[in-house]
């Protein structure tokens, strides 16, 4: 009998914790299909962030640290700048990456470091309850923001793809969804991209991923994708931003 | 070997690419700046890698992955910059990484000044991150010694998977002595790192570098397991000088440039036919406590002398558990104290000791 479905290697056989409905799950597993695609799981490593994928380190099935709130890109470079040839990414929610972490985001790409990271966007803090991130789109009801954000209050929608494809040091930088089949088939091909410009010495790639958090947008799952194909990607067009020259 | 004349910021650096360390990551800071000057001229030609981050935060975090690497790596600063790179370390010590950190003091609180200062004594023996961690930290008084404890520093970071911090000061970090740089040979028996995130090659199960546990008795778990190393280090580590202690009438506790000062002081005394011992931490934590166990029964009275406003005195206080008046002497950062103002407080306690 043929094959036509299995699990990748690239995830252990743990069972996640993310709640229903919530995408962080299926960009792990294009993360993971990637990893093993290429054949690198043995030569990767992950750094796993502070949110609700902080417990990554026990899906992705290769060594993987967990960093401190932001820090994930700082992690990265240092196990990079040790181990050169191996293959290192970080895992990075928007109030990880997009808030606290945005020094540390910034000055990888602006060196060049040579990692890649997948970046996934809920524009919310997803682990501690439903907090504002920087992410939130305006009129967006959070926990604390809980007469929907204004511009006038705190600025407008913070976007990092955008931002970072500014840095020469970025040498791809895609933005994605994961809300239809043919979107999450596109996902994948742009964070293939990604590990391969790294793979290839090339310079900093990033994936951004639109992602939904039905729990603390208060919402089922079917209507989180409605909600981000309405809300989100009119916002955050997706696309890419920035690769190599002989690719455009 | 011979020796040579070495500004002490640089023979830190000397010392630790000696010791085998390859990667370095800092941020410029006074009083401190020679030192990774040194490393962005001499790791590269050491097959080592020198990187200046964007911040402290981000300096500390690269250590963090450098040594769960499995690399030998080093990071230094000056107090602000130390201050910043505590989330770090507490990292750091949770996930039970060795690395080397060196703090050259300079006075504070806030911005501060440049001048040399011992006024994080608290920041670097009780923590200034989160959580029940210790650091195992060295505070050398001369540049001999701090080369050989900056050696020292890595073998120990990686027997016991700690973090170490050599603390000094601008004199230290400043001033010219002649040192000898002996070969290096571990005092322990050191094995490899194969809890290292080195890729599995798909010969192994993953290797996890983590700080998180949900679970509070795994969480308990882990903290048994760095108290049981406390106890091990405070067992094995504590180092102390006592000089001058026969018929002292009063112990001064001084360590760092302050010890300095206070044995010109003794000599001083000396010839005034008045007799003053000193205990001169080496490590800062674990305290020498066994040093107060010595101390002759001519002593009358102690006295921590800082260039801080009364921090180690704490720990003098707990090690001589009242056993004898703990006295203080204290200027800030920059006032180093004057052998004589030393001279006229030890008068002024002993004549009240008498
Ligand atoms: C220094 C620090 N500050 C705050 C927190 C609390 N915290 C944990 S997760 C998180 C937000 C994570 O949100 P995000 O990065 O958007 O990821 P998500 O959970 O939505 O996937 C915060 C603020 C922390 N752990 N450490
Ligand atoms: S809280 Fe939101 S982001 Fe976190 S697992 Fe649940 S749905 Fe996903």
């Amino acid at each position: 009998m043929a094959i036509v479905f299995q699990k990748t290697k690239g995830l252990t056989d743990k069972e996640t914790h993310y709640c229903p409905g919530c995408t962080h799950g299926i960009i792990h597993r294009l993360t993971a299909e990637v990893l093993e695609e290429l054949n690198v799981l043995g030569d990767t490593i992950g750094v796993a962030p502070v949110g609700c994928s902080v417990l990554a380190y026990d899906y992705f099935n290769c060594d993987v640290q967990q960093a401190a709130h932001g820090r994930a890109p700082a992690v990265a470079t240092g196990i990079k700048r040790v181990q050169p040839d191996k293959v290192v990414f970080t895992y990075q929610g928007d109030g990880d990456l997009a808030s606290i972490g945005t020094a540390e985001i910034v000055h990888a790409a602006h060196r060049g470091e040579k990692i890649t990271t997948i970046f996934v966007n809920n524009a919310i803090y997803g682990m501690t309850g439903g907090q504002m991130a920087p992410t939130t789109l305006i009129g967006q009801k959070a926990t604390t923001s809980p007469y929907g954000r204004t511009a006038e209050h705190a600025g407008m929608p913070l976007r990092v793809c955008e931002m970072l494809a500014t840095i020469e040091g970025s040498v791809f930088v895609e933005r994605v969804s994961v809300d239809t089949p043919a979107n999450v088939r596109k996902a994948k091909k742009a964070i293939m991209k990604a590990f391969q410009c790294q793979i290839e010495g090339r310079g900093f790639s990033i994936v951004e991923v639109l992602s939904t958090c039905p729990v603390n947008w208060g919402m089922t799952p079917v209507d989180s994708i409605t909600w981000l194909q309405n809300n989100m990607i009119p916002y955050y067009p997706l696309g890419n931003f920035r690769k190599p020259e002989e690719d455009k | 070997m011979g020796k040579v004349l070495m500004k002490g910021n640089e023979a830190i650096g000397a010392a630790a690419i000696k010791a085998g360390c390859r990667f370095f990551f800092g941020y410029p800071i006074t009083p401190q700046n020679e030192l990774p000057e040194y490393m962005s001229r001499e790791l590269p030609k050491n097959e080592g890698v020198f990187l200046q981050a964007e911040s402290e935060v981000s300096a500390i975090n690269m250590v963090y992955g450098a040594a769960a690497s499995g690399a030998r790596v080093m990071t230094s600063s000056s107090s602000p910059g130390i201050a910043l790179k505590q989330e770090g370390i507490t990292y750091i010590a949770a996930a039970e990484l060795p690395c080397v950190i060196v703090n050259i003091v300079r006075g504070g609180p806030g911005l501060g000044g440049i001048q040399p200062a011992q006024s994080d004594y608290y920041q670097a023996t009780r923590g200034g991150g989160n959580g029940d961690y210790k650091l195992l930290v060295y505070a050398p008084a001369n540049l001999q010694e701090l080369v050989d404890l900056t050696q020292d520093a890595f073998d120990a970071a990686d027997y016991y998977r700690t973090p170490v911090m050599i603390v000094g000061d601008g004199m230290i970090g400043q001033m010219m002595e002649p040192i000898e740089f002996k070969e290096h040979i571990s005092r322990f028996a050191l094995s490899e790192k194969d809890w290292a995130t080195t890729g599995t090659k798909g010969q192994r199960e993953p290797n996890i570098i983590n700080t998180l546990f949900l679970d509070p008795a795994k969480l308990e778990e882990l903290n048994f397991r760095l108290q049981d190393k406390y106890k091990l280090i405070k067992s094995n580590e504590a180092r102390y000088e006592a000089f001058n202690m026969e018929n002292a009438q009063i112990v001064l506790v001084a360590y760092g440039t302050t010890s300095r000062i206070v044995k010109n002081v003794i000599t001083d005394l000396k010839d005034q036919g008045i007799n003053v011992g000193l205990i001169r931490p080496i490590t800062l934590w674990p305290f020498p406590e066994k040093a107060f166990d010595n101390i002759p029964s001519t002593c009358k009275a102690l006295m921590s002398v800082e260039m801080s406003f009364g921090q180690m005195i704490d720990d003098v206080k707990i090690a001589s558990n009242g056993r004898l008046p703990v006295h203080f002497y204290g200027r800030s950062g920059g006032m180093i104290p004057s052998p004589d103002d030393i001279i006229e407080k030890v008068k002024e306690v002993i004549g009240g000791a008498k």
